[in-house]
C-alpha cells in the first residue's frame, strides 16, 4: 500500500453553509504533509472528518486503507491522532498515561512496557516517569503526547498543531520526531500555524474558504506563484477572503 | 474480543485513579453520607425530644404520681419542676425554662375511681404552633397509655383525639429522611460527579483524543460510570450504617432489594449525568445543570422533605418525572414498611422506563455533541 490517505471530493455542509468543498488530495505512505489554511478555511471540519469524528455530507476518504464513513472502527486503530489542546491527563503519572493508551489501543502488557521503557529512554524521561504529567514543563509535555499518540504503531499520524505555544527550541526537537517517525514509514498528517514549519513538510496544501487553493511541495508551491517565500503565498491567497467564519477552531 | 475488553478495562482503571487521587473531593464524598445522615438526623427532624414538663399537683396521691412517675420515665420528658399551686407555671414559660404544663383536678384519684369524666389541663408553649401541637400529642399518648393501663372506661380521662401513628409509632422522623438521604446522596455521586468528570475531560480536550481512539462511546460511558457506581453502593451502606448506629433506624425489608433498586437509581443518575454532560457548554455549567436539575428536584420535589400531597396540583404533577420520587417509596418500603416487590414493581418499573429512555438519550448525544 503506497497511498495512506486518498481525499476524493469531500464535501461537509452544516446547513446551508458548506465548510468543506469538494476536496481532492492524496497522500503517500510515509510522506510528512501539511495541511495549512487560516482559521474557519475548514481545516478543523477536514481533519475531523479523515479522523471519524464527524461524517462527511458527500465525496469519499480512505485512510490507512480504510473508508472514514463506512469502516470508521478500522480507521480509528490504525491512526494516531493528537489535538491542539493538550491531551494527556495531568492528573496521571507519565507512566499511567502510557499504561491507558496501551492499554485503549489493545497492546499487550509486555508491548505496553517494551514500548513504554523505550520511550522514556527516548524523551530521557527516567527521572520523571512516575511524577504526575502535570509537573512536567510544556515543551516535555508536547514531545510526551506526540510519543504516547505513536506508541500503538500507527500508519498514519494525524497532528493539529503540534508546536503551538512551545519554544523554538522544543520545536526544532518535535520535527525530528516526526522526521524520525516519517522514516519508519509512517505518514504525518500535520496542520500548523507557523509556516516556516510547513518548509519542513514533503508536500503541503493550502485550504482557503473550504477549497483547496494550491497544493504541491513547499518549492513547487512558491514557484507557481511567484513568491519568495511561504508566506507571501499564504497572504496572496487569503487576504481576498480572509474573512472568520461560525467555523473557526 | 479480548482486546475490547482490556481497552474498557485501562479505562476503567484511569477513571478510579482519577478518583482517588483527588483526595479533597474523594474524603468529601466518603464522609458526605455520614455527615449528612446525622445532621439532617439531628436538624431536619420535626419531632422533639426534652419536652420540659411542669407538672401542678395539687393534691398529690396514687393516680398522679403513677402518672408523673409515667412522665418521669419517658426520655421525651423531662419534669422540671413540681408545684402543688399554678404560680410557678407563667414565669417559668415566660423565661423559656418551660415547655409543657400538667395540671391535674384535685382529688384525680377520686374523680378516677367514681368514673366521673376527669379533665387534664396541658398547657403548651406554642410560640412555635408545630412544636407546641407535637409536644401535646406525645403527653397525650402518654396519658392514653395510663388510662389504657387502669382501664377505666371510655371518660375517666378526657383527652383530645388520638392520633395512630403506623409503621413509625414513635414518630421518628429521622426514619423518614433517611430513605431521601440515601437518594439524594446518590444523585450526587452520580449525576452531579459524572457530568463534573465528563465534562472536565470534554474541556480539557482529553474526551477528543478518547472518540478518535478504538473506544467505543458506550465504553467511554461505561467506563466513567462504574467507578461512580461502584462509590455509590459504597455511600448507601454508610448511610445505612449511620442511620442504624446513631438513630436506631429500623430496616425491616431485604437489603439485596434495597440495593438493587439503588443499582438502578444509580444509573438513571448517571445517564443523566452524561446527558448533562452532553448538553452543558462547559464544566460549570454542567456543575449547576446537576444541581439546578438533579439536586433541587431531589431535595423539594420528592417528597424527602415536603410531602407530595401537600404539594399545589402544577407542582405534584411534576414530581412524576423526579426519579428521586419514585426511589423514595421503594426505599421507605423496604426499609419502614418491609415490603417487597409485589408492592413496590409499579416504581421499580417506572425507574426502568426512565433509564431506558435516558440511556438512549445518553448514548445519542454523546457522539454528535463532543465530537
Amino acid at each position: 500500500m503506497t497511498t495512506a490517505i486518498d481525499v476524493r471530493n469531500l464535501t461537509r455542509r452544516f446547513g446551508s453553509f458548506t465548510a468543506v468543498e469538494s476536496i481532492s488530495f492524496d497522500v503517500r505512505q510515509g510522506e510528512v504533509f501539511g495541511f495549512l489554511g487560516a482559521n474557519g478555511a475548514g481545516k478543523t471540519t477536514a481533519i475531523k472528518m479523515l479522523i471519524g469524528l464527524l461524517a462527511p455530507t458527500s465525496g469519499q476518504a480512505r485512510v490507512a486503507g480504510f473508508d472514514v464513513s463506512t469502516n470508521a472502527d478500522d480507521v480509528r486503530r490504525h491512526i494516531g491522532y493528537m489535538s491542539q489542546r493538550f491531551s494527556l491527563y495531568e492528573d496521571l503519572t507519565v507512566r499511567e498515561n502510557i499504561t491507558l493508551y496501551g492499554g485503549i489501543y489493545g497492546l499487550t502488557d509486555s508491548e505496553i512496557r517494551d514500548r513504554g521503557d523505550a520511550l522514556i529512554g527516548t524523551l530521557q524521561l527516567g527521572r520523571s516517569s512516575d511524577e504526575r504529567v502535570e509537573s512536567l514543563p510544556l515543551g516535555w509535555k508536547q514531545k510526551l503526547a506526540f510519543s504516547v499518540a505513536m506508541l500503538h504503531e500507527p500508519a498514519v499520524v494525524f497532528l493539529d498543531e503540534p508546536t503551538g505555544g512551545v519554544d523554538p527550541i522544543t520545536r526544532r526537537q518535535f520535527w525530528e520526531m516526526i522526521y524520525t517517525v516519517a522514516e519508519r514509514g509512517t505518514t504525518v498528517f500535520v496542520t500548523t500555524h507557523y509556516l516556516d514549519e510547513a518548509e519542513y513538510c514533503d508536500r503541503i496544501s493550502i485550504m482557503v474558504d473550504g477549497r483547496i487553493a494550491a497544493m504541491g511541495a513547499p518549492a513547487e508551491v512558491k514557484q507557481r506563484f511567484g513568491a519568495a517565500t511561504l508566506d507571501e503565498v499564504f497572504l496572496g491567497l487569503v487576504r481576498p477572503a480572509g474573512v472568520q467564519t461560525p467555523q473557526s477552531a | 474480543m479480548a482486546d475490547r475488553r482490556s481497552a474498557l478495562h485501562a479505562f476503567i482503571v484511569k477513571e478510579m485513579r482519577h478518583i482517588l487521587r483527588d483526595r479533597q473531593t474523594l474524603t468529601i464524598l466518603l464522609l458526605l453520607p455520614l455527615a449528612m445522615v446525622v445532621l439532617f438526623g439531628y436538624a431536619l427532624r420535626n419531632d422533639i425530644t426534652d419536652v420540659r414538663l411542669v407538672v401542678i399537683d395539687p393534691t398529690p396521691d396514687y393516680a398522679t404520681i403513677a402518672l408523673r412517675n409515667r412522665f418521669a420515665g419517658n426520655p421525651r420528658f423531662e419534669i422540671v419542676a413540681t408545684s402543688q399551686t399554678p404560680d410557678l407555671v407563667e414565669p417559668l414559660f415566660r423565661r423559656g425554662d418551660a415547655d409543657l404544663a400538667l395540671a391535674f383536678p384535685p382529688r384525680f384519684a377520686e374523680s378516677l375511681s367514681q368514673g366521673v369524666p376527669t379533665r387534664l389541663l396541658l398547657v403548651g408553649d406554642a410560640s412555635d404552633p408545630n412544636t407546641g401541637s407535637t409536644m401535646a400529642a406525645y403527653a397525650t399518648a402518654v396519658i392514653t397509655s395510663y388510662q389504657a393501663e387502669i382501664g377505666a372506661t371510655g371518660q375517666a380521662v378526657r383527652i383530645v383525639p388520638q392520633l395512630r401513628m403506623r409503621f413509625n409509632p414513635t414518630l421518628e422522623s429521622v426514619n423518614l429522611f433517611v430513605p431521601g438521604l440515601i437518594a439524594l446522596v446518590l444523585t450526587l455521586i452520580t449525576a452531579l460527579m459524572t457530568s463534573i468528570s465528563l465534562s472536565r475531560e470534554k474541556e480539557r480536550g482529553t474526551l477528543e483524543i478518547l472518540l478518535v481512539s478504538p473506544l467505543h462511546p458506550w465504553q467511554i460511558i461505561l467506563g466513567k460510570v462504574m467507578p461512580y457506581l461502584l462509590l455509590a453502593l459504597g455511600n448507601v451502606a454508610t448511610a445505612l450504617l449511620a442511620a442504624w448506629a446513631v438513630f436506631h433506624v429500623p430496616f425491616r425489608g431485604s437489603l439485596v432489594l434495597l440495593l438493587s433498586a439503588s443499582v438502578l437509581y444509580s444509573m438513571v443518575g448517571l445517564s443523566l449525568g452524561v446527558l448533562i454532560a452532553a448538553l452543558a457548554p462547559s464544566q460549570r455549567a454542567a456543575m449547576l445543570g446537576a444541581l439546578a436539575g438533579t439536586m433541587l428536584p431531589n431535595a423539594l420535589l420528592s417528597g424527602m422533605i415536603f410531602p407530595i400531597a401537600s404539594l399545589p396540583a402544577w407542582l405534584r404533577m411534576m414530581t412524576y418525572v423526579v426519579p428521586a420520587r419514585w426511589f423514595i417509596v421503594i426505599a421507605r418500603g423496604i426499609m419502614l414498611k418491609g415490603v417487597g416487590l409485589t408492592y413496590l414493581w409499579k416504581e421499580l418499573a417506572v425507574l426502568t422506563v426512565m433509564l431506558v429512555v435516558l440511556l438512549i438519550a445518553a448514548v445519542r448525544s454523546f457522539k454528535p455533541r463532543f465530537a
